[in-house]
């Protein structure tokens, strides 16, 4: 296996009350990957990005750069560039001296800086722009600017502290191809920071889910969506049906096609699951609102009977809101080009075995 | 229901509804204070210094003769250069303790902070005079620093040189102007987001070089303003020249204006020093107000101001320090 570029090791951050911002993370970077710390406000993704970028020293674990120890060393020695949640340019400086400046501090040749910035202003579209002060730019601009200030240091690792967040919703899309191109064009790692699963699921290679200060699931973005480790996953990863059962048979399948039977409001149903379960434990029924449709009289097993609440149409689909008989909610997308169910009526539905997933709190 | 009779607005509801007659009702008491209050009394000031005085006797005939005075006898320009020499040395002097002090109480200080800060103002609370004197005691023959120096016995003598000197003057005008030079520093300062500090670093500038290149020039119309008010204020002073100048010293320009005005009567010549000085005073705020606007960034980058598409603020197309 290559060395990877950026290792933690059971780093550990705590603030003064003792409560642990970051819990013994643990993370290998791979040189040219494209990871994102995803996490709810609180889960220690920013703080984590912060040892690394040098701006909070860890209370315990360490951080390694090819292999170097690197939680010693202020920011100013570390060869990686961050891009800020609110861009920090500076505002006395033109556009080109921003971009400019950490060229200027490493004393960079003149005619080289010129150069470099040139280049770097280019690469983002806004080489007419250099003479400007950063407050005549428009967010998306700034947030560009603020790109081409770190990359033009051809950094290592570039870390990404939510940058897009302050951005509209069309220019944020834009941003994020944009972003991931430049990733793939510059074989430069980013390691990137959001709240935003769509975000994360749009642009990383892959995605560690934060909880709590500790990494509660990491990998591709499929695997996470599909395979959910926790009900907390299933519920930040897009849009999923949570209902609460209690297992029946928890052993049925090897570990390759291990399932587990459920009794959800009366009714057993059968799921996928990552380990044996013990019979009579709580646990919930993850399944997301694509892998549920009508039954047809071919479904011997997983039928389910709910009453339809509401019909949402929302342009690709047609969500259909319904309730079991227990009244728990279950969002369904209902089949393209079958006739919609009338709001109050009761019908049968069918939960796929493979989809649906067996997991704990 | 039974409609009522119309209902018709008041001359009160007109005033109400009328921007023009609210803002007009609303400046009226403050515009009227200030002319009643400032305008007047300097336009006296200046008409004034263009009156003749005949035989000790206020005429109103007009003249140039009071500025011809001032400007042709040595003793006014040098008592107003001496002023600003005084002045100048105590605007650096505040400025070496005020900078650092707000830059502590904006970066390094956390808990206590507004306590700090109100321990630097709290002072201002105190009677000026009391605050003059207060350097009469501590720098008098019988003071308490001449008691603190000869009771460790590194002198014998009380020393006679410490009260009645302009080193006397200039001490007691930087203890008292130094917390309006803080003022204005600390604000800019405590303005700065952190991410400044942290992208300078992270863009490989030393602490110094964070300094010198992002806070320094950020602070600086902080600066100005600050060493404005030291300047303007310790050149005007004549209450710590009085209480603890010496012979040699105690003549600062104000003092002269008092003595002017009082013990000599001339009127006219104490007015036509009070307008030159005036003229001074405006020319060096005008000169400061244009420096801070030039320096005025209009807030920090991406700052909730400035998200807005294009970011056109009303600053747009002055020159900034890098331009």
């Amino acid at each position: 296996m290559t060395q990877p570029i950026l290792q933690l090791q059971h780093l550990t951050k705590r603030f003064g009350s003792g409560v642990a911002a970051v819990d013994d993370v643990s993370l290998d970077l791979a040189a040219g990957e494209f990871l994102t710390l995803l996490g709810a406000s609180g889960s220690g993704k920013t703080t984590t990005l912060r040892m690394i970028a040098g701006f909070e020293h860890p209370t315990d674990g360490e951080i390694l750069m090819d292999g170097q120890p690197l939680t010693l060393l202020p920011p100013f020695k570390r060869q990686l560039n961050t891009v800020f949640q609110q861009y920090a340019l500076f505002p006395h400086m033109s556009v080109r001296d921003n971009v400019g400046y950490g060229l200027r501090m490493r004393k960079v040749a003149r005619t080289e800086i010129t150069e470099r910035v040139g280049q770097a202003l280019d690469m983002v579209q806004l080489g007419q722009l250099g003479d400007r002060a950063p407050r005549q730019l428009s967010g998306g601009q700034q947030q560009r600017v603020a790109l081409a200030r770190a990359l033009v240091n051809r950094p290592r690792v570039l870390l990404l502290d939510e940058p897009l967040g302050a951005l509209d919703l069309k220019l944020r899309k834009e941003m994020q191809l944009e972003l991931k191109h430049l990733n793939r064009q510059l074989g430069i790692t980013f390691l990137y920071v959001t709240h935003d699963q769509e975000e994360a699921l749009t642009m990383s290679d892959r995605i560690a889910l934060m909880r709590n200060g500790r990494i509660e699931q990491l990998s591709g973005p499929r695997e996470m969506y599909e395979q959910p480790v926790s009900r907390y996953v299933a519920d930040f990863i897009g849009e999923t049906n949570l209902l609460r059962g209690t297992v029946v048979d928890g052993r049925t399948g090897g570990p390759a096609d291990r399932r587990t039977a459920l009794e959800v409001a009366g009714t057993v149903l059968e799921c996928a699951a990552s380990r044996e379960w013990r019979n009579g434990d709580p646990a919930w029924l993850a399944i997301r609102p694509e892998h549920i449709r009508p039954a047809t009289p071919a479904d011997g097993t997983n039928r389910l009977d709910v009453v339809i609440r509401d019909l949402v149409f929302t342009g690709v689909v047609t969500r259909v809101h319904a309730a079991l008989s227990d009244g728990n909610p279950l969002v369904l997308h209902w089949p393209i080009g079958q006739p919609p169910p009338e709001p109050g009526a009761t019908i049968t539905v069918w939960l796929s075995p493979e989809r649906g997933r067996c997991l704990s709190d | 229901m039974r409609a009522g009779p119309p209902v018709r607005p008041s001359a009160l509801d007109r005033l109400r509804a009328s921007r023009r007659l609210r803002t007009l009702a609303g400046a009226a008491l403050p515009v009227g204070w200030v002319t009643l209050l400032l305008l007047l009394p300097y336009l006296f000031l200046f008409a004034h210094s263009f009156f003749r005085l005949r035989n000790g006797q206020l005429t109103h005939e007009l003249t140039l003769e009071n500025y011809g005075r001032l400007f042709g006898t040595a003793l006014y320009p040098q008592t107003i250069l001496f002023s600003a020499g005084i002045a100048l040395r105590v605007t650096l002097a505040s400025l070496l303790l005020a900078y650092p002090l707000a830059y502590l109480l904006a970066f390094k200080v956390k808990r206590h902070r507004n306590l700090l800060y109100m321990a630097v103002i709290i002072p201002l609370w105190v009677s000026y005079l009391v605050r003059a004197y207060a350097w009469k005691i501590i720098l008098g023959q019988e003071g308490i620093l001449n008691g603190f120096l000869m009771s460790i016995g590194l002198i014998h003598e009380p020393l006679t040189v410490l009260l009645y000197s302009k080193w006397a003057v200039m001490l007691a005008l930087i203890h008292i102007y130094t917390p309006f030079t803080l003022m204005p520093i600390y604000a800019v300062l405590e303005a700065i987001p952190v991410s400044f500090k942290e992208a300078s670093q992270d863009l490989y500038a030393s602490r110094w070089a964070t300094f010198r290149n992002v806070v320094l020039p950020l602070s600086l119309p902080g600066v100005i303003a600050g060493c404005t008010f030291a300047f303007v204020l310790s050149m005007g002073d004549f209450i710590a020249p009085t209480l603890l100048g010496g012979n040699d010293s105690a003549l600062m320009v104000s003092n002269l204006v008092v003595s002017l005005f009082g013990v000599a009567f001339n009127w006219p010549l104490g007015a036509a020093v009070s307008v030159v000085m005036l003229a001074m005073t405006l020319v060096l705020l005008t000169l400061a107000r244009g420096i801070e606007d030039r320096m005025n960034y209009g807030g920090p980058a991406g700052g909730p101001a400035d998200r807005r598409a294009g970011g056109q603020g009303p600053t747009v197309g002055r020159g900034s320090l890098h331009a």
